[in-house]
């Protein structure tokens, strides 16, 4: 059942990647950021109770499925409503441009993300994989979507679009922690979750400067120190 | 006793937060550096200790790393009370804050034995000295902040992938996954070698980013240029030798599951690289802050280049951080002083250091000769270790490179201090009475403790760190019981 629900999650997860790529208006790429963030979150319990428990023939005892309720509420709140929500009101205070320019045009980055997909896919395959993840997508769209976050950090010319390029990396690093609901205990989880939100708000605050010293709050205008 | 170490700190930044004066919070640094000494030395005469269930622990490296740290941190907060009374016109409830958070958290990861938690701690150092960089509010240090904001999360992001990586080998060969550092050294033959190497890669790149390893050391001299100089000597000093511990982390794993000549291979290239970017950038440099990052670039290149050498090299390596720390304190601290009674860091502007502020002049040009590895200082006792490590093992090529960077970087470094140091006080456009700073006491003692202690460093290396550096190497390579 786990199966049939996390592949196709993952593969909403990857269309929206294309998504984020190609989009230029800012609310709009901040809301595709938030759905991805939300579905990672709902797909955190689907991933737990479809590689953990069920491996093991075992249910879920109480406490693990309070644990694992309050972890999925927590990351979806956070991923899904808190940081979006900061994000919203920090480019309404800043009063930026609605719409996202990309360094290289809208076309190049779809196709570098295309590209990125499909060696991501051919790289997971060259890998070795567990026995239990062989048919499943975690692994290429862990590394798709840090790809494509990564392509949004580097191509977009303004702080609030490179902040959405880290969130996607991270969302990228996210699915991959889906194969290590073990070894990433709830304690962790949450302090990585908890650092990304920290991150992001540190970096609004940074931003909100930008915007008020430069216009557009782009990063071209962070050029002064070089040598 | 072990966790006080983490949560003195904590607790201190807390007390900095919702402390409303002024003029008494800058005390609340050397204050808790004091005590956080005491703890540290306390803990370390201890011996090997964990909690946590293992997430904790005090290990012959961590021993190494934290009695650094803690006295790092101490000597650079005596500086803290006099600089910021000189800065009335900014509140410093934000730096003093993170600096002792930044504290709290470097304490962590030197603890840390769940990568998990070395991650998140390393990660939160990050957030919590970003703020410190921006203490000067102008259009400069914003600029600098964004990118070592931004810069230094993507750095960290890859080494998270890297360590999920790492804990995805464990379920590959068919054991449960886990973070743990102990357990994965414990069952580091199974580890699969293609997702080790891939981790390892990740690894590099995203520690190596905190580090500021070439290439992706561009952060750190814009950051180092715009921060004030007792924040650029704690970056310097103590946050990138935290990092290095991470990577050190791993090194151990490589080690241990057999799979250190492709570890070694890239550690010699990086390390190489580093200081040949360094040697280039320094050879024309125009700022003395920028310079001093420069620095931290060729020396964090010489952490790594030791560890890929190994055997004598990787024990100079571990040497080498407790000198370079020291001596980038006093250099970053001294730097400050010179920015200070001149109004810029810009080398043409800046003449007649020597007459000027000689205190601060001389401890500067001290300093120089220390961390360019001239005799009788610690510096070159560390890397005269590295370079003959390097020729013991058959590194012939690499050491000869080593060595000929590090002149270069001599001649990069010296071409432009020696030239701010001589000359006449009065001359250069800042110089005519930009500010009426002077030498004064209470920012000139910690750069001598530290120039004092780099120095008996150089001609007498006290038992306690030449055991802790031969226990930490010893650790290293030491295969667990399976």
């Amino acid at each position: 059942m786990s199966n049939l629900l996390l592949d196709p999650g993952l593969v909403i997860a990857l269309l929206l990647n294309f998504y984020i790529l190609t989009v230029t208006s800012l609310k709009e790429v901040i809301y595709a950021v938030a759905l991805q963030g939300a579905l990672l979150g709902l797909l955190y319990p689907v991933a737990h109770t479809g590689f953990s428990m069920a491996d093991r023939a075992g249910s879920l005892d109480a406490v693990t499925g309070v644990r694992l309720l309050g972890l999925t509420v927590a990351i979806v709140a956070i991923k899904g409503w808190l940081i979006p929500r900061f994000l919203l009101r920090a480019m309404r205070v800043a009063d930026v441009r609605s719409s996202l320019t990309s360094t290289i045009g809208v076309i190049p980055p779809l196709l570098m993300g295309g590209i990125g997909t499909a060696l991501a896919i051919v790289f997971a395959r060259s890998l070795p994989m567990a026995e239990q993840h062989v048919s499943h997508l975690p692994i290429p769209a862990a590394l798709a979507t840090a790809v494509c976050g990564f392509l949004v950090l580097c191509t977009r010319r303004e702080a609030l679009g490179q902040v959405l390029g880290y969130i996607v990396l991270e969302n990228g690093i996210f699915i991959f922690g889906l194969l290590l609901i073990e070894a990433v205990p709830i304690m962790v989880e949450l302090g990585i979750v908890l650092d990304l939100f920290v991150g992001v708000f540190v970096m609004g605050i940074i931003f909100n400067h930008v915007s008020r010293a430069f216009p557009e709050a782009s990063v071209e205008h962070l050029s002064n120190l070089k040598e | 006793m072990m966790l006080l170490l983490f949560l003195l700190p904590l607790a201190a930044a807390g007390l900095a937060f919702v402390m409303p004066s002024n003029r008494w919070r800058p005390w609340v640094l050397p204050v808790t550096g004091l005590a956080h000494m005491v703890v540290a030395g306390w803990v370390l005469a201890q011996g090997d200790q964990w909690a946590l269930d293992r997430w904790i622990a005090v290990d012959p490296l961590s021993r190494l790393f934290i009695g650094f740290i803690s006295v790092l941190f101490f000597v650079c907060s005596l500086y803290a009370p006099a600089y910021l009374r000189l800065r009335t016109e900014r509140d410093n409830r934000v730096l003093c804050g993170c600096l002792l958070l930044a504290l709290a958290m470097m304490s962590l990861v030197t603890l840390a034995h769940h990568l998990g938690l070395m991650w998140v701690a390393m990660e939160a150092t990050t957030l919590a000295t970003a703020p410190c960089i921006y203490f000067n509010h102008n259009p400069r240090s914003l600029e600098a902040t964004w990118k070592y904001l931004v810069i230094g999360s993507v750095g960290i992001a890859l080494a998270l992938l890297g360590s999920f990586f790492l804990a995805y080998s464990m379920v590959q060969a068919g054991s449960e996954s886990t973070l743990l550092v102990d357990e994965l050294v414990r069952q580091s033959h199974k580890l699969s070698p293609s997702w080790l190497h891939a981790a390892f890669v990740l690894l590099l790149i995203g520690y190596g980013t905190k580090m500021g390893l070439a290439p992706m050391h561009t952060w750190k001299p814009d950051a180092y240029g715009e921060a004030p100089g007792l924040v650029g000597a704690l970056l310097a000093g103590g946050l990138t030798s935290c990092a290095f511990l991470c990577v050190l982390r791993f090194y151990h794993l490589a080690h241990i599951a057999h799979d250190d000549q492709y570890l070694h291979g890239m550690l010699i290239f990086m390390g190489l690289l580093s200081m040949g970017a360094a040697a280039l950038f320094m050879s024309n440099q125009r700022d003395i802050k920028r310079l001093l990052a420069y620095s931290s670039v060729e020396h964090m290149g010489m952490l790594v280049f030791g560890m890929g050498v190994g055997g004598a090299a990787a024990a100079g390596s571990l040497l080498h951080v407790v000198h370079n720390g020291l001596c980038k304190a006093a250099l970053f601290l001294a730097a400050a002083n010179i920015h200070r009674a001149y109004g810029t860091s810009a080398a043409d502007q800046i003449q007649g250091v020597l007459k000027r502020v000689p205190w601060s002049g001389w401890l500067m040009l001290i300093s120089f000769f220390a961390i360019t590895g001239s005799p009788l200082f610690g510096p070159f006792v560390s890397e005269y270790q590295i370079l003959c490590g390097a020729f013991a093992t058959g590194h012939a090529v690499s050491g000869a490179l080593f060595f000929v960077l590090l002149l270069l970087v001599f001649w990069g470094i010296g071409n432009t201090l020696i030239r701010c140091s001589l000359g006449p006080a009065e001359s250069g456009e800042h110089a005519a009475g930009a500010n009426e700073y002077r030498d004064n006491l209470p920012m000139v003692i910690p750069v001598v403790i530290c120039v004092l202690l780099v120095f008996v460093l150089g001609v007498y290396t006290p038992p306690f760190l030449s055991t802790g550096v031969a226990n930490a190497l010893q650790f290293l390579q030491q295969i667990p019981d399976r």
